[in-house]
């Protein structure tokens, strides 16, 4: 089983640095996830792990093997693309057995290296039929298949789920996760789609402009964000952002949000080591905030429902204070309505501050 | 005052019906969506509201005014496509003000016109510049300035959405609502994404293969589909669906499966006419599945954990229990681990049942 390096690797297109010197490594088994917005690199990086692009500069290993001189089809890459490329007139079969026949693999060892890979994939039953006579499942699983045929020492997928439509997107998602789990293979996975991400990640490394914003876990990278970018472009819906400035007076620490203030004297020890200036983000995610009908709290603050948009198990309530909006996503609440009146607490121990001149986190 | 009325609206295509006996009413200002999976029929029902297909069979009122014989172009229908169609040679301005030149109306009107819509629809920076400077969010903005710029009595909307990143359709989903109210423009919308129709929908219609299986509210539609597919189509990770057999005996009425015994007898009259072996299906949200970790205190069936989807805010959940597999979700807090042990409840208070012949609910 294989492991990825990658270090220092940069690619410049004309006048356009793609990517901007960004290093990671993937270990055995694992599943790392390239996610960011289009034109954050993310595509480039893996078409250099696959020998399609040339790196400016920087070195891929694959354990440690340097591959950055070796063709495409000697480097122990399997590719999965964005819209499978299953061929439509070859049988389930064939498509299997292709990457084999052009590696001159004996007849015979051909044939029980599919049949294996059918008996994982759970195609068994569609071997003779043709690909496009298949349900988008089964083209789903000829194109892993094929993939790892030929015993690749990493799979890289390349939005593998982004052509298709809600519905079946989810569907999709769930089986690749089922297969990962029965594949176990080292893969490198791009998608600008943050739940698919969340979902079928080891560890996620974060792009945007050309460079990793953080690396980690997914429920890491969803509770720490380390910078404004990442708190922004992971969770739906998005992370609520403030402007604030951090006040100290009569022995208290506050961040005064003009229309309200949180009193942070526990951490205010923290946020003067770590901020570079009193302007500061607070960041709450909207499941982090309560709604009260009644005020329960001095710290409660009033809010005015905008709008609601109706999730059906939840809702996420738009509120409104002065020019601020507030979104909470919770459970419906029966008798709140556009225009009433409630109360909101944030929880405390789940707020977060960025630091306005740096955009990195301070808590 | 607009409303749209179709009444038994048929379309055939070549080898089966496209629509069958479309009727609904959309009321004065009213956001109206049509919700199916791709091929369900909804951008037919668009274009033969609109006039760019005609009916086989019924009627179209727009207003009191009955429009089959009605050209599209005198039909007063704004209808904006899945794909801008934007000229990448015309500047913002141009682009927005084709429909009004055609109509060869006054240049300096024009500018009047565009400049109010622009404002509107704060899209007054990109007038003077070309399509391929514009980001998705904002090519859809412009070319729905064109169609606005009409002032046209009703606004159709085939997939806007479909085609922009994950992150602006969310955002873009409560701006189209914000202006449709703001304009107060009697509104249909089609779309695939159930999410999108839950959430800026005043009603729902879900469609599928021609067929209208529901028209209601987003939160009854959620709540109490009446149909297997309606039950199934709306509703994010999707319904819990198991097949049962009706059982009586000793007064008692139970629903039974090989792992389950639902046991209805206090609702024995919802079954007075079926016969002892009679299949129906029980729908179960995930949200109403409950999982206890504690297997000693709770009462209920014991499951494994098969697969964990961590999106976020929330865990999917995927228990095995013997053959079946049932998706519950849980908070992000709820820590549990793959092939763990627990015991699943079930919320029978909000348990849906369907007859299996016809496929209806029964409730």
């Amino acid at each position: 089983m294989a492991k990825l390096f990658v270090k220092n690797l940069r690619k410049v297109f004309g006048e356009l640095e793609a990517v901007k010197g960004i290093s990671f490594n993937v270990d055995e088994k694992e599943t790392l996830c390239l996610l960011g917005p289009s034109g954050c690199g993310k595509t480039t990086t893996l078409r250099c792990i696959a020998g399609l692009e040339i790196p400016t500069s920087g070195e891929i290993y694959i354990n440690s093997t340097l591959i950055n001189d070796l063709p495409p089809q000697k480097r122990g890459i399997g590719l999965v693309f964005q819209d499978y490329a299953v061929f439509p007139h070859m049988t389930v079969y064939d498509n299997l057995a292709f990457g084999l026949q052009v590696r001159k693999m004996e007849k015979s060892k051909i044939d029980s290296k599919v049949k294996e890979i059918a008996r994982l994939l759970d195609l068994e039953n569609v071997l003779q039929r043709y690909a496009k006579r298949l349900s988008l499942s089964e083209i789903q699983r000829v194109a892993i298949g094929r993939a790892i045929a030929v015993d690749p020492e990493i799979l890289l997928l390349d939005e593998p789920l982004s052509n298709l439509d809600a519905r079946t997107r989810e569907k999709m998602r769930t089986e690749l996760k089922e297969i990962q789990m029965k594949v176990g293979i080292t893969s490198v996975y791009v998608t600008h789609d943050q739940l698919e991400a969340m979902t079928l990640a080891d560890r996620i490394a974060v792009m945007n402009n050309g460079l990793i914003e953080q690396i980690g876990k997914p429920s890491e990278i969803y509770d720490n964000p380390k910078t404004l970018f990442v708190a922004r472009f992971i969770g739906t819906p998005s992370m609520n952002f403030i402007d604030c400035s951090f006040i100290e007076k009569n022995g208290k620490a506050i961040i005064d949000a003009s229309e309200f203030y949180l009193d942070v004297s526990d951490i205010s020890s923290i946020i003067k080591e770590k901020s570079t200036t009193s302007e500061l983000i607070l960041g709450c995610r909207s499941e982090d905030i309560i709604i009260e009908t009644k005020k329960t709290s001095p710290d409660s603050i009033e809010v005015e429902v905008k709008f609601i948009e109706n999730l059906g198990a939840k809702s996420i309530y738009h509120l409104g204070i002065g020019e601020k909006r507030i979104l909470v996503k919770t459970h419906i609440i029966p008798g709140i309505k556009i225009g009433s009146k409630v109360w909101i607490l944030f929880n405390k121990n789940k707020i977060h501050l960025f630091d306005k001149k740096t955009n990195l986190a301070i808590i | 005052m607009v409303s749209i009325k179709l009444v038994n609206i048929s379309k055939k295509g070549i080898r089966k019906k496209i629509l069958e006996n479309i009727s609904f009413t959309v009321n004065d200002k009213e956001l109206f969506v049509i919700n199916g999976p791709p091929g369900a029929g909804k951008t037919t029902l668009l274009k033969i509201i609109a006039g760019l297909i005609a009916p086989d069979e019924g009627d179209i009122f727009i207003g009191e005014k009955r429009v089959n014989d009605v050209p599209a172009n005198e039909r007063g229908v704004g209808m904006l496509f899945e794909t801008p169609a934007i000229y990448p040679n015309l500047t913002g301005f141009d682009n927005i003000a084709f429909p009004l030149r055609i109509k060869k109306v006054p240049e300096d009107e024009i500018k009047k016109k565009v400049k109010e819509v622009a404002d509107f629809l704060q899209i007054s920076h990109l007038l003077n510049r070309k399509p391929n400077t514009y980001s998705g969010g904002e090519l859809q903005r412009v070319a729905l300035a064109r169609v606005l710029v009409r002032t046209p009595s009703i606004l159709l909307l085939d997939e806007p959405l479909k085609n922009l990143d994950a992150k602006i359709r969310e955002s873009m989903r409560v701006e189209l609502k914000r202006l449709q109210r703001e304009l107060g423009i009697t509104t249909i919308f089609a779309t695939h994404d159930q999410l999108e129709a839950l959430t800026i929908g005043d009603r729902i219609a879900v469609i599928n293969e021609g067929i209208i299986h529901q028209i209601d509210i987003p939160e009854n539609v959620y709540n109490y589909p009446k149909t297997v597919f309606t039950a199934r189509f709306i509703g994010s990770p999707p319904i819990n669906l198991i097949e049962c057999t009706l059982e009586k005996k000793d007064k008692k009425c139970i629903l039974k499966t090989s792992e389950f015994n639902f046991d209805f007898t206090e609702h024995m009259k919802l079954f007075e006419n079926y016969e002892v072996g009679h299949k129906f299906l029980l729908g179960i949200r995930p949200e109403n599945i409950i999982l206890h970790k504690d297997l000693e205190k709770a009462t209920g069936i014991i499951g494994t954990i098969q697969l964990i989807e961590n999106v976020g805010d929330e865990k999917i959940i995927s228990i095995k229990i013997d053959d079946k597999v049932l998706t519950s979700i849980v908070g992000k807090e709820v820590i549990l681990d793959y092939g763990q042990k627990v015991c699943v409840e079930i919320n029978m208070d909000k348990i849906h049942i369907f007859d299996m012949e016809n496929n209806k609910s029964i409730l």
